[in-house]
């Protein structure tokens, strides 16, 4: 593969460059575990947002953000994940802390905001983030939850995701995780049934995923038990140590709560990827191996044959259009960044740019060797970086979130949303073929043939402002 | 602070909020700002939730530093970071002003920022930096007072005891930048000079084609705000802003420039009110053109008087806009039955009743509010249209009830910094929506309701 980067990428900020590097070249270890670097523009969000990303899609819990308004305003009903019941974590609650409470301590505004939304709804269970001007001031969140449970004879439940106490988000899953644990560790005397059902972890029915997934699983003749946390509820999810299996999708939010699960109730766990067709094929067969049945394995395989068939016509067609374009991921975690490489090479794509915002060592070594020499890897990119190596690697195509999207259009760059909140179902058979059309749509729009205008070639030798 | 709902009640959980968080409306000033970068002094998460509420509604790359504060430092202090940060910012983006602005967690802290900047200037020996902190917990109030606040904080940092000149001030509140280069156009037809500050209408809403730049080009010039104390008059379109965050107040008090507190130009009598302030400060008739529009809006008000009579309106959102759309509607005979703000500015009711109908039934007036209490509200009020933000869109999942979507945050829809409402152009696109908004609802609806209402009911 020819590159347009012969020497090493270079970053702006002198401390960044080790966040940076050429895929098959640079034998050092990426820096990815630092704190964002003050100053740069990090796409990086918080420790809370991470444990609200997790919990959020659990439909009938109450999430109470004990903290200035600002940050439960910034994440009022932001994730795509679809619900079949309850619309209650479509909304967004605060203890909206104020001055007061800051000086004199917020804990008694919690215990009776909590109060008044027992009174008024009833829920299940409530979630109290802890964010970081709670944690500064050193309000004992888990005090507050423990005495109101007691008195209301309901699960209050306290994710401790004070934001400061890192940026990364990974830190979050991790509270959330604890969270979960704690809403589905039956109480003394209560015993979940065994089922032979498994359990989905990682799974957030963005554009109705979940349950696209498990239309194939009915149809195998295995069931889902609950999935972590898209479209679930506070009952189904204490029915969690019923499951006979775990499958965990994106290790970086659930890895640890599946490695608990099994030690706590002795549930294996199995790593699986539906994005692309040719991973959700892979998944599936090793679903029906696991459970060793002649009848569910001859099932799948008439499924993944009838739905091959179905889109490969569209895929290939796609795919014409496509093979030999240029295209740069940038996304939240290592999971999807190796997803969505797999699926644009299968549409003959080139990968010339990949980074993640909270991905590993590990994972950014195996990044590298699954990359072609020479592709560029970047762990928290800032504005700056971005565009500098969408215009010096003249990408057609990128994969990212929201922020990233503004700066790709600007430059005319074509742009696949690959985030939370996204309304597309990118998952399964059908997700493939979804996710074909969104990278040719943007790919080939006819905008960019209007756009293109001698300006941005200019810009992309290398004269544009810095 | 607790939330007052319809009823008096008071309740202290927010559900569902109708206010953004202060440091955003300071980012929105200084993005008015020549060669202006922003740095927020805080925990990165609150500034990346900034950048995501400005991209989502503007559509541009909004590019805001954070001093990204982890938990040592927010026990030890954040000055070496606040420092690193500034080395980096300087470095990246080579801006000719720095705004920083505080968050609920570094006020916490209490960081003598000034103090701090000072000591920073001076070991880096700095030159051709401003630097400008603003205060803004938002613990304390909404991006209303923040917006306030940062325009106030950098005409003190730049205005200086000038010569008279023969301009005029303009402050204009949140809006958007398509009413911004309205305002601008309106300005201009008079040939009057002026200030317009914080001008974002190119920086937050950029035509495609050119070098990208980090920092768009546009925006207030420094030296123009130094001169603002010479102007011969300031026109504030702030009604609603408090004494102590207003601009305008700052250049009466202290360099005796005259103040026009005047509402936003949206709405007939609003836009007639600045017109005429225009035509006495510049000693012109009102140019050809502008009656010309003002005589198609009357004409469009006239159309659609009977129509629009039968809006039963919610309008929320930021104060300014919420006295401006309201005076808009009362005068085409759709009284707001719903008046609501997240912010707690303590004059809407004040103000806006004066222009209200004595009509048989009472406006609700509810500020420093939230979604739940505006729902209860609009359930009372039996509204049938509601005119603001998209954090009303669950008005429409739940009740049917159509948003006519202005003001921010605009996320759930594309274009909402080319919405244009200002002048009477912009007021007579409004009202258009306005209207249509209610024919469509009737069109879809009147053969059922007919059919419902009248069957079976003659006597006969
Ligand atoms: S801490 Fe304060 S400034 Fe930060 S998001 Fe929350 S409310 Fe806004
Ligand atoms: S204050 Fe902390 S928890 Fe809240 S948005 Fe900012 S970083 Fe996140």
């Amino acid at each position: 593969m020819e590159n347009t980067c012969s020497v090493e990428p270079k970053a702006f900020i002198n401390e960044r460059q080790g966040s940076i590097i050429a895929s098959g070249k640079s034998r050092a270890n990426i820096h990815c575990a630092d704190d964002s670097l003050a100053g740069s523009v990090s796409q990086r969000a918080c420790v809370y947002c991470g444990a609200r990303v997790v919990l959020n899609p659990v439909t009938d819990a109450v999430h109470l953000v004990h903290g200035p308004i600002g940050c439960a305003t910034y994440t009022w009903d932001i994730r795509g994940s679809l619900s079949s019941g309850s619309e209650m974590y479509r909304k967004s609650f605060s203890t909206d802390m104020k001055e007061r409470d800051v000086i004199f301590g917020g804990e008694r505004k919690l215990a009776v905001c909590i109060d008044e939304i027992v009174m008024k709804y009833h829920p299940p269970a409530i979630f109290v983030y802890s964010t970081c001007v709670a944690g500064m001031i050193g309000d004992d969140i888990v005090a507050v939850c423990k005495l109101a449970s007691e008195k209301h004879g309901t699960e209050v439940i306290p994710v401790e995701s004070t934001g400061f106490s890192s940026g990364n988000k990974i830190v979050g899953y991790r509270a959330a995780a604890d969270a979960l644990l704690r809403l589905i560790t039956p109480k003394d005397g209560v015993d979940v049934k065994k089922t032979k059902k498994l359990n989905f972890l990682g799974e957030y029915n963005l554009g109705g995923e979940k349950w696209l997934i498990e239309g194939y699983l009915q149809e195998m003749g295995v069931g889902i038990n609950v999935a972590f946390t898209g479209d679930s509820s506070v009952a189904a999810l204490k029915q969690a140590p019923g499951a006979s299996l775990n499958l965990v999708q994106c290790t970086g939010s659930m890895h640890w709560l599946a490695m608990r699960l099994e030690e706590e109730f002795g549930i294996p766990s199995m790593s699986v990827n539906f994005f692309g067709a040719e991973n959700t094929a892979e998944s599936l067969r090793r679903i029906a191996r696991f459970y060793d049945d002649e009848e569910i394995i001859r099932r799948t395989e008439i499924l993944i044959e009838r739905e091959m068939g179905r889109i490969l016509p569209g895929i290939r067609w796609y795919k014409e259009k496509l093979v030999g374009k240029r295209a740069a991921i940038y996304v939240g975690g290592a999971f999807k960044a190796v997803a969505i490489i797999r699926q644009l090479r299968e549409l003959g794509m080139e990968i010339v740019l990949t980074g993640t915002q909270t991905g590993k060592p590990e994972e950014y070594e195996n990044l590298s060797n699954l990359l072609d020499e020479g592709t560029i890897i970047i762990d928290d990119a800032n504005p700056a970086e971005i565009e500098k190596f969408l215009i010096e690697q003249k990408v057609d195509v990128m994969a990212g979130g929201v922020k990233e999207r503004v700066l790709a259009t600007k430059l005319g760059v074509g742009f696949v949303d690959h985030n939370h909140d996204r309304k597309e179902c990118l998952a399964g058979f059908d997700g493939a073929i979804n996710f074909a059309r969104e990278v040719y749509i943007t790919t080939c729009t006819p905008v960019w043939g209007h756009i293109r205008s001698p300006f941005n070639m200019e810009a992309a030798d290398g004269s544009h402002d810095e | 602070m607790e939330v007052m709902t319809s009823d008096h009640q008071v309740r202290s959980v927010n559900e569902d909020q109708c206010q953004m968080c202060m440091p955003l409306g300071g980012v929105i000033a200084f993005k008015g700002i020549e060669e202006t970068m922003v740095l927020i002094h805080g925990s990165q998460g609150c500034s990346t939730y900034m950048r995501l509420s400005n991209v989502e509604h503007y559509h541009e790359p909004v590019d805001i530093a954070s001093t990204a504060l982890n938990e040592k430092q927010t026990i030890h202090g954040g000055e070496a970071n606040l420092r690193k940060a500034l080395d980096n910012v300087i470095r990246v983006y080579n801006p000719s002003v720095i705004g920083i602005l505080t968050t609920c967690l570094t006020e916490t802290m209490g960081e003598d920022l000034d103090l701090m900047i000072s000591a920073y200037k001076h070991d880096r020996n700095l030159q051709g930096v401003d630097i400008i902190p603003v205060p803004t917990p938002s613990y304390s109030a909404s991006h209303t007072e923040g917006f306030w606040s940062a325009t106030r904080r950098i005409i003190e940092h730049y205005a200086r005891a000038t010569a008279e000149t023969s301009g005029i001030n303009i402050i204009i509140p949140h809006i958007s930048p398509a009413d911004i280069r309205e305002i601008k156009r309106i300005i201009d037809l008079f040939g009057i000079e002026y200030t317009l500050i914080p001008d974002y209408s190119m920086t937050m809403d950029r035509p495609f084609g050119g070098n990208y730049q980090k920092i768009p080009p546009g925006g207030t010039v420094p030296a123009d705000i130094a001169r603002m104390p010479g102007a011969q008059a300031t026109i504030q379109f702030g009604l609603t802003c408090p004494e102590q965050l207003s601009p305008g107040e700052f250049l009466r008090r202290k360099y005796n420039v005259p103040l026009f507190s005047l509402p936003l130009p949206i709405g007939l009598k609003n836009t007639d009110r600045f017109i005429s302030v225009l035509s006495e400060l510049s000693g012109r008739p009102v140019p050809e053109v502008l009656l010309l529009e003002r005589g198609w809006l009357l004409d469009g008000m006239a159309d659609a008087h009977k129509y629009n009579a039968e809006g039963r309106p919610l309008i929320y959102g930021e104060p300014e806009l919420v006295y401006a759309l309201c005076t808009l509607c009362a005068e085409n005979g759709a009284t707001p039955l719903v008046v609501a703000s997240g912010t707690k500015t303590g004059n809407l009711e004040t103000l806006l009743s004066p222009i209200l109908p004595d009509a048989c039934e009472k406006t609700i007036f509810l500020e420093g509010t939230d979604f739940a209490a505006i729902d209860q509200a609009v359930e009372d009020q039996r509204v049938n249209v509601a005119v603001g933000h998209s954090g009303g869109r669950f008005l429409t999942e739940r009740r049917g009830i159509p948003v006519l979507r202005i003001g921010f945050p605009i996320h759930d829809r594309i274009g909402g910094q080319r919405i244009r409402s200002a002048g009477y152009a912009g007021t007579l696109s409004f009202l258009d929506r306005f209207t249509n908004a209610l024919l469509e609802m009737k069109y879809g609806s009147y053969r059922q309701h007919c059919l419902e209402e009248t069957r079976g009911k003659g006597g006969y």
